[in-house]
């Protein structure tokens, strides 16, 4: 127990900012549908054990990419970083949907220098430099996260669905903002562009504070990618996928990270 | 803008069978009195669904027509609406919007020409009321579409009583 314990401590002090090994990254929209000619939402966004209770540490938010309904990107406002979340809002001046996501990519690496063991971590350009000549041990991780939310002003569009050649991203079938308590809604996961098949995916309801029960559940991706979740109560609900390609040969292992946070209406 | 947005709902409304002789809907809906601190008056939406919940045709949007910067943000909070169909409006509406309206007995009359693509068959009225500071509640009225019938409902909490009629 007191050996996990300080395992967990290492890995929250190292991480990479949305590595979240030990802790739950989330990225939470004040609120999802909206209407009228212009609308305000805030963002929180932090790690924790219990997604969207800030009692852990905040995001680094420095990989944040809001896409707009037209394409192009939108910048945050108000933007603090407190000291177990940070928060920023965001103005929605275009009717659709709005991507907003966290995303990063780099290498993690341990390797033993004199007997002694090191950690090192950083962009995969830097990589080869990284490591002292005398290294033995080297053990390197591929690492990419994506964590991001949906929120829509009046109807739904999908032309930020995109689906990017590299790292692991869900591809709506439903719309994400148009989910309700007791209907089914389907996504597909991709990896590097190819349908990721026999991925387990995590769902969790925030509001754990207030019950006994966390109420997890667990889908796996079938061939083609796709996961179905039916939503037994309205909520906010965080849903994660992490893809592990070991080391082949030349090529280092892998590290896909994905997070959604999708609200879930009565 | 408008008319084109009522044409378009107009031409997909005449997709399948062939229309109903028009008679007129009249849908009465009882706004309840309540006797709360901060009352106001909630926003109504009244259309028409098939038995499978899918939206044929808005009827009415009662919402502060008059406050133009905000008014509409809150047209979300109708839930069910916004959902089957709301979002997918241009408000206001020519013959749909209009003021939030007082307790009391209040009626939307639609003449049968503005349904005249309307195949006969069996259809639902749906009221939804959501009240600033208060709740939000959906009364769901069976009806049929193509001759004479009456049919009532009731809401509990935000609507009262409801009836309906379908002339010839």
């Amino acid at each position: 127990m007191k050996k996990s314990i300080a395992l967990i401590a290492a890995l929250a002090t190292l991480a990479l900012p949305m590595s979240a090994q030990a802790h739950r990254a989330w990225l939470a929209p004040t609120s999802t549908v909206l209407s009228g000619a212009d609308a305000w939402v805030g963002f929180d966004a932090g790690m924790s054990n219990g997604v969207f209770i800030p009692d852990h540490a905040a995001m680094n938010l420095a990989g944040l990419v809001i896409t707009a309904p037209d394409g192009s990107t939108a910048q945050p406002e108000n933007m603090v970083r407190a000291r177990y979340r940070s928060s920023f809002d965001l103005h929605l001046t275009q009717p659709g949907t709005w991507k907003v996501a966290n995303v990063s990519s780099g290498i993690n690496a341990t390797y033993r220098e004199n007997g002694e063991e090191k950690r090192w971590r950083g962009q995969a350009a830097e990589f080869p430099g990284a490591i002292p000549a005398g290294a033995t041990d080297v053990v390197a991780t591929r690492t990419s996260n994506r964590v991001e939310t949906f929120v829509t002003l009046g109807a739904p569009t999908d032309t930020v669905f995109t689906n990017p050649a590299s790292g692991l991203v869900l591809i709506p079938v439903t719309h994400p903002n148009d989910l309700a308590a007791g209907e089914a809604a389907t996504f597909k996961l991709s990896m590097d562009g190819v349908a990721a098949s026999g991925v387990e995916v995590t769902v969790a309801r925030g509001g754990t504070r207030y019950r006994d029960n966390p109420e997890e559940m667990t889908v796996t991706t079938g061939a083609d990618g796709a996961f179905t979740v039916t939503w037994p109560e309205p909520g906010m609900y965080w849903l994660n996928a992490t893809v592990r390609t070991p080391a082949q040969g030349e090529t280092i292992a892998a590290n896909a990270q994905y997070v959604a946070v999708m609200e879930v209406l009565p | 803008m408008r008319k084109l947005t009522l044409a378009a709902t107009a031409a997909m409304a005449s997709a399948a069978a062939a229309p109903a002789l028009a008679g007129d809907l009249n849908v009465s809906v009882e706004i309840p009195r309540l006797s709360v601190a901060a009352y106001h008056r909630p926003y109504v939406a009244v259309w028409i669904e098939r038995p499978d919940n899918t939206a044929v045709r808005t009827l009415a949007v009662w919402y502060e027509v008059s406050n133009v910067a905000e008014g509409k943000d809150w047209l979300k909070d109708m839930r069910t609406w916004w959902r089957r169909g709301g979002r997918a409006m241009t408000l206001p509406a020519d013959g749909v919007s209009s003021a939030t309206k007082a307790p009391g007995r209040q009626t939307v009359s639609v003449p049968g020409a503005r349904l005249a693509g309307l195949p006969a068959g069996d259809y639902v009225v749906v009221i939804e009321a959501a009240r600033e500071l208060g709740g939000r509640e959906v009364v769901r009225v069976p009806f049929r579409w193509g001759a004479a019938n009456t049919a009532r409902a009731s809401g509990s909490t935000e609507l009262g009583a409801v009836s309906l009629t379908v002339t010839r």
